[in-house]
């Protein structure tokens, strides 16, 4: 940051508190880092409602951290059973949730923060879609986007093991398992992840660990680099213009404004709409319809009882559905290890954006009728990838009962097996054919000054 | 079948315990899980404001059920909650403990249990909230498993349920009940029906069973989450101050941005 070395020091004005900050401006670039991510970073002046989402994911992200340091006070991270032939660990919840004062308050914020923060993620992933906030020179902000929704899946996957319920453990089975279909390496690869032949003690421990020490930093860190390089290049706008390219001659962007007060200010009142959500669930709906508590976790966990149905909690639900949208054997790998391959790539193939677009224009505004129908089309078959990832495999639309022998027409537009299929397959050649559409697509000329649209 | 001792009511009462025990129309493979779609669950009455309910919830539970099943999270003195004394509770509610600090602990040891039922009986804490599904809110499964256990002489204990089949536990209310079979019948397209008939009648009328049956789950409901009441309340107050806080972020936004054209 060339600004530390430019940027003049703070000058006391004589009293006590004013010396104090001379002294430490000296020493640590105090009003450099104010001025460069605050008073003078110079963001877009146009931002609208889909701009509140990286402030918001910045709130959660403390929220979790708080909330998780006061539940690790009382938590206690043992898969033994104690004299009530409870496992430790659950009990632990239960303690939090009836004894330790708000205990309640802070574990359901806790809770509901980890589906606020997905919500909130794929909202802001999405306004980066919507308004090409990915493309040059913003590729390096968007990868390493990526890589905190990643750290950010590891984070909430390991985390769901620790209230230890029913589908704490068998949902970590169930993707633990997924590992061994890697050829050879498999079986002692989930053993070595498991620390044990079954999910158990040394499992629950060792993601204790990963959930409250490394995950959180790498992904602080991760989410620092990407603060990093966006206060470098510049936010990206709504219309997707370069507001550097055209400056005063104090050297200010003319569609700038500084971040702090306008954006600060703006953003208080995001916040105060978002907590107000967040608190609705948290005070009438902690169990968000079963979907942020899912009801079998209030059940102990129990080696010995499968469940009749393991669901993925629901911000994981679109790529197991591409999991298990593979179901056959090529090139002598087993369906299963295709299905782990999908889902894995369907989170990479993200990071690989800035290079597949190659439309002239960024935003939407000025993108041609392609994009706009792919897109339309490319949520909703997210969207209905997620519900049916939520759903027992052999699920069939508006209740319908395929005949029991044969089948249908119906019985093929109806079912969900073969729906996700067809979405799953959309779903990647969304972005493989992109090189192609988005560059034939026909854009609108783009404006040299940002608009108030 | 005689449904109740009274002469001349016999068809009438036969009705109502038609209309008031469960009838459930599926076919038995459907009935396994209780988050099997179809499974129709009775409604489970709210009785989380009426304190009277929920303290005979509690004298239903420390008499009938804790023989076996623990409250492990709520603690003998919570009690007060639901506007009982301390002194009430400890001449009438404390059979496991004498201090009234200890969790509501069963008195049977788990392995005793599990050689006796083949499996420990569950802490039931937090059954009224791990039994809920798509079909219904956990105090629905609980009130409806309640008021659907029939003799069956294939099972060890002699007992079966509708919701919960091949359970493990006994009718430990049948002495309340009654003795329940089921009938198997055909309707009229040809489909097996089961419906429950009372075969002897308990101390209780079946609406009376259905009323502490229904205080019995209510108990259990609260304490599933004790804080629920205060919970909400406490919610009203948050959004409040939430609005009343939008209005002047909303208004501090509009002053800074007033210059910005």
């Amino acid at each position: 940051m060339a600004a530390n070395t430019n940027s003049e020091k703070y000058k006391s004005d004589g009293s006590l508190i004013g010396n104090l900050l001379e002294w430490v401006d000296a020493r640590f670039p105090a009003t450099s880092l104010w001025r460069t991510h605050l008073a003078e970073y110079y963001a877009p002046k146009n931002f609208n409602f889909w701009y509140f989402f990286g402030s918001l994911a910045l709130l959660v992200l403390v929220l979790q951290v708080v909330t998780g340091i006061f539940l690790v006070m009382h938590y206690k991270p043992d898969g033994s059973l104690n004299a009530n032939g409870i496992p430790v660990a659950f009990a632990s919840v239960n303690y939090i949730m009836y004894d330790v004062p708000w205990g309640w308050l802070v574990r359901y914020m806790h809770s509901t923060g980890a589906s606020a923060f997905f919500i909130v993620v794929y909202l802001h992933m999405f306004r980066g879609i919507l308004y090409g906030s990915y493309r040059k020179p913003r590729e390096l902000i968007w990868v390493f986007g990526v890589l905190v929704f990643l750290c950010l899946m590891a984070e909430a996957f390991m985390g769901y093991l620790l209230p230890w319920g029913q589908m704490s453990l068998w949902g970590a089975q169930v993707i633990i398992n997924l590992f061994s279909a890697i050829p050879v390496i498999g079986d002692p690869l989930t053993i070595w992840i498991r620390g044990d032949f079954v999910i158990g003690d040394a499992t629950l421990n060792r993601f204790f660990s990963f959930h409250v020490i490394a995950v959180p930093l790498v992904l602080i860190g991760l989410v620092v680099a990407h603060l990093l390089a966006l206060h470098e290049v510049g936010s990206n706008n709504p219309d997707g213009v370069e507001i550097k390219e055209r400056k005063n001659e104090k050297g200010i962007p003319l569609d700038g404004i500084p971040f702090h007060p306008y954006y600060t200010v703006k953003d208080i009142v995001g916040v105060v709409v978002f907590l107000m959500a967040f608190s609705a669930v948290i005070f009438f709906a902690p169990e968000g319809g079963g979907y942020f508590l899912e009801y079998n976790n209030f059940f102990q966990s129990d080696p010995l009882k499968t469940p009749p149905h393991i669901a993925p909690v629901w911000y994981f639900t679109p790529f197991y559905s591409m999991l298990r949208a593979m179901v056959w054997n090529f090139f002598w790998l087993d369906a299963k290890l295709w299905g782990v391959i999908t889902m894995g790539a369907g989170v990479v193939i993200l990071a690989f954006l800035p290079w597949l677009d190659r439309s002239p224009a960024k935003s939407i505004r000025y993108r041609g009728p392609i994009f706009k129908i792919l897109l339309a089309i490319f949520v909703f078959a997210f969207l209905i990838l997620g519900f049916l990832g939520t759903k027992a495999p052999g699920y069939y639309f508006f209740g319908y009962q395929p005949p029991e022998k044969g089948s249908s027409l119906l019985s093929i537009l109806l079912s969900g097996d073969i729906i996700a299929q067809v979405f799953t397959a959309y779903y990647f050649l969304f972005f493989l054919t992109m090189p192609i559409w988005s560059k034939i697509d026909k854009c609108k000329p783009v404006p040299e000054r940002v608009t108030w649209k | 079948m005689q449904t109740r001792t009274g002469k001349g009511h016999l068809e009438m009462n036969t009705m109502r315990n038609l209309k008031t025990l469960l009838v459930v129309l599926l076919a038995a493979p459907a009935l396994v899980f209780a988050s099997d779609a179809g499974l129709k669950l009775d409604r489970a009455p709210d009785v989380s404001t009426d304190k009277a309910a929920l303290q005979n919830g509690a004298k239903l539970f420390v008499n009938y059920c804790q023989g076996c099943h623990g409250l492990s999270a709520i603690r003998y003195a919570r009690l007060q909650e639901i506007g009982l004394t301390e002194q009430q509770i400890i001449d009438n509610l404390m059979f496991t403990s004498d201090k009234i600090g200890e969790p509501m602990l069963t008195a049977m040891k788990a392995a005793d249990a599990k050689k006796w039922f083949g499996a420990a009986p569950p802490d039931l804490s937090l059954a009224a909230r791990a039994r809920a599904s798509e079909a219904g809110s956990g105090a629905d499964w609980l009130y409806t498993y309640l008021r659907t256990f029939y003799r069956d002489d294939s099972r060890p204990t002699g007992w079966n349920n509708l919701v919960f089949d091949k359970v493990g536990m006994p009718h430990i209310l049948a002495i309340l009940q009654g003795e329940q079979v089921l009938v198997k019948a055909q309707d009229a397209k040809g489909k097996v029906t089961h419906k429950l008939l009372l075969a002897k009648q308990g101390r209780y009328a079946a609406d009376e069973y259905d009323k502490q049956v229904g205080d019995l789950v209510g108990f259990l409901a609260w304490a599933s989450e004790p804080q629920a009441a205060l919970r909400q309340k406490l919610g009203v107050a948050v959004l409040i101050f939430l609005a009343v806080l939008f209005v002047f972020a909303y208004l501090l936004k509009k002053e800074y941005w007033k210059d910005v054209h």
